[in-house]
């Protein structure tokens, strides 16, 4: 007679794992020689070995940041986890050469269907490395270089290392220490000047493993003029223990660039996903992170942009979604270091059942700059009474004719509302998408078409298994 | 053919609010519950809903012949066929009236079938239309801001959209003036058929002039003690309920 979905179908997309050989892997726990290992099969260069040994030692001097942040994070046990797991280093180029039971699992989730389809360019990572990278030929033509972190680094030092780690130095948080120590994996993107990609690049995180922690490495340089979007989207099976998913992206928007960085997450309810973002954006240039979030046990991510050139422009839209057991701690940076700079932040957050939603943002303008505005407005929408969010706003702002505006709302849908709804045929599960969807529909519409029609497909997903 | 609840006992909490209630409404009937503050009549339309604050504690309710209480959940009672038009609707922020309705008709389709978006875009013009309902209100979040009247009228246009086989009106009336009044019996009336039936809760005799009852009952304490024709609801509005409890010794 129980016609309500099973409550892991939330999952489904994600929810499923293959056995596989694994050719390298560090083991579990962190030393020197864990780093010692990466570098030895990443064949990193000197100064690479360097840089992570000297994280390493920034990350265990570091306290846990539990005197703001959720002490859950204080469940992590660093030494349960396997920071390298690999089937080899260098990534294939096309499908046909990607080993069946990896190939499979990008299958199951509409990877190379979507590329074929509308994007420009994928990579496809599974736990360390990447297995998959390619670009469309034409795009490579333009000079567009779109390939993992470790082939960044070898193939393109002079670029990589001019701002690799610049805009998040090491030490900026515990999570991107720890980052810099064991990265591996992301991408590395160059964008000539004056190239406008026409349509997005991709790049697919898949954790496969249990105790594992993937931490990619993400560095976007968009030269002078030159515009390109950037989706990511993630997913891992569920498994019983913590896995830990701990990114640095950084992006440089030179004079008149253009970046769009679209983030759609879908982790089980088992990941922590800490992750550092910022971008810095030059003269008249513009970075813009649409961020979703979506499952896992304790997100805590803060997009930023730091506006170091005059007109620079910085946005964050983001959506967030705390269902039963999960903690979204998300929110925004805004730095404006220029005169005439705007930022523009809208936050939405969903907490159902004892999800919880919080928002942190930053705006600070310094006290030379003039011209500069900043406009934040963060909703909140509650399902059900045991939901919480709070919002945590720190706006610093000095200088002359300097304008900020900040506004904040909390919307509730009650169980009475719901029944409501149900009177009319509604089922449980479509009346909370329906009432999620419209609470973020203003923003699912600057999303491209694809993304909008995934995001909504799995807030449905996700309300169905909330039920009951 | 009917709605019908047969020595029907229900709670909310420990409390007990109807304390054996039995009632038929046969198809094309339209019938009237008028009853004080406090005598049971809105937990009647919550209890046949299915709102899970009230606890059926006995008795039974069928929609021809179809055990109401063995549907679960509220959506599926409707989907049957039954509506309720709440004294109170709620506001649901963010869903627009057109993106409601559709989903509820979406929600009566077979898996995998699409509503009709042209299709359905004017049928719910043309009702909104007789409702006197500007167009412009498809694009407003349900019920959000609304006026107690253009709450009123967008439950009967919710009802004229959903084609209900039973429909309870929960003091429909109430938060009317005159002329919206008019207007929701006018739907209302528009949709009485053979084919359907009617419940109206009301407090007043007032609206039973516009939607004129085949039958009224007189609910006291968690029960109907007394039938008739609509004159009864003239006597009730002339005498009140006095002279009706005084023939209850019973009922303390």
């Amino acid at each position: 007679m129980d016609t309500k979905p099973d409550i892991n179908i939330d999952r489904s997309i994600g929810d499923f794992h293959y056995d596989v050989d694994y050719e390298f892997d560090a083991g579990t726990g962190l030393t020197e020689k864990t780093i010692d290992y990466i570098c030895d099969v990443k064949q990193d260069p000197d100064w690479i070995r360097d840089f992570r040994k000297e994280a390493l030692r920034k990350f265990n001097s570091m306290p846990m940041p539990t005197h703001w942040a959720s002490p859950d994070l204080e469940n992590i046990v660093f030494d349960n986890i396997r920071y390298y797991l690999s089937q080899g280093t260098q990534p294939k180029r096309s499908w046909d050469d990607v080993p069946e039971d990896v190939k499979r699992t990008f299958e199951r989730l509409g990877i190379p269907e979507q590329e074929r389809k509308f994007l420009a360019g994928v990579e496809a990572q599974f736990d360390s490395e990447a297995a998959y990278s390619n670009i469309k030929a034409a795009v490579g033509e333009q000079g567009v270089i779109f390939v993992g972190s470790t082939e960044g680094l070898q193939k393109h030092p002079e670029i990589f290392k001019k701002w690799f780690g610049k805009v998040i130095p090491t030490g900026d948080n515990k999570f991107s220490a720890l980052n810099s120590a064991v990265f591996s994996g992301g991408s590395f993107i160059y964008i000539p000047p004056g190239v406008k990609v026409k349509h997005p690049l991709q790049a697919y995180f898949r954790i496969n493993a249990e105790n594992f922690g993937q931490f990619e490495r993400t560095l976007i340089i968009a030269d002078e003029g030159s515009e390109v979007m950037y989706m990511e989207g993630c997913t891992a099976p569920k498994f019983e223990t913590s896995t830990l998913h701990s990114a640095v992206v950084e992006l440089v928007a030179l004079k008149g660039a253009k970046i769009q960085y679209i983030t759609v997450q879908n982790w089980s309810s088992n990941v922590f996903n800490l992750v550092t973002k910022r971008g810095l954006a030059h003269e008249e240039a513009e970075i813009k992170w649409i961020d979703c979030n979506i499952g896992s046990r304790l997100t805590m991510k803060y997009p930023g942009v730091i506006m170091k050139g005059r007109k620079a422009r910085g946005e964050v839209i983001s959506i967030a979604l705390a269902g039963d057991g999960q903690h979204q701690d998300t929110g925004a940076k805004m730095v404006h270091a220029a005169d005439e700079t705007t930022s523009n932040i809208v936050s939405k957050s969903i907490s159902i059942g004892n999800g919880r939603a919080t928002y942190r943002g930053l705006v600070q303008v310094g006290r030379h700059l003039k011209g500069c505005k900043n406009n934040t407005e963060c909703d909140a929408l509650l399902i059900n009474t045991e939901s919480r969010t709070d919002t945590y706003p720190a706006i610093t702002v000095r200088g002359k004719e300097n304008a900020c505006q900040h506004e904040a709302s909390v919307s509730k849908i009650s169980a009475e509302q719901i029944f409501y709804m149900q009177q009319r045929g509604i089922s449980e599960g479509a009346a909370m998408s329906l009432a999620v969807n419209g609470f973020v529909n203003d923003l699912v519409q600057q999303f491209p078409m694809e993304y909008s029609v995934e995001l909504k497909r799995l807030i449905d997903l996700e309300m169905e298994g909330s039920v009951g | 053919m009917s709605l019908k609840i047969e020595n029907l006992t229900a709670n909310i909490g420990d409390r007990e609010i109807l304390k054996g209630l039995s009632l038929e409404i046969p198809k094309g009937q339209v019938h009237a519950i008028m009853g004080k503050n406090g005598s049971g009549k809105s937990t009647l339309a919550k209890i046949l809903a299915g709102h899970p604050d009230y606890e059926v504690k006995g008795g039974t309710a069928t929609m021809d012949g179809l055990d109401l209480f063995a549907m679960e959940e509220p959506d599926e009672r409707s989907r049957a066929g039954l509506f309720v038009a709440f004294q109170y609707p709620m506001e649901i922020p963010g869903v627009t009236i057109a993106n409601f309705i559709r989903a509820a008709l979406q929600a009566r389709l077979p898996e995998g079938e699409e509503l009709d978006a042209v299709e359905y875009y004017e049928h719910l013009y043309r009702q909104m239309d007789a409702l006197k309902i500007d167009r412009k209100f498809t694009s407003r979040a349900v019920n959000e801001g609304f006026s107690g009247g253009e709450k009123k009228r967008c439950e009967v246009l919710q009802m004229a959209m959903l084609n209900p086989v039973y429909a309870v009106l929960d003091e429909t009336d109430s938060g009317l003036d005159i002329d919206a009044l008019k207007i929701v019996s006018d739907g209302v009336n528009a949709m009485r058929s053979t084919e359907r039936g009617f419940l109206v809760i009301t407090h007043y005799q007032r609206l039973l002039d516009y939607i004129v009852p085949d039958v009224v009952h007189v609910m006291v304490d968690g029960r109907i003690v007394l039938s008739g024709d609509k004159t009864l609801a003239h006597k009730l509005e002339a005498e009140g309920y006095d002279w009706v409890e005084k023939q209850q010794p019973a009922l303390a």
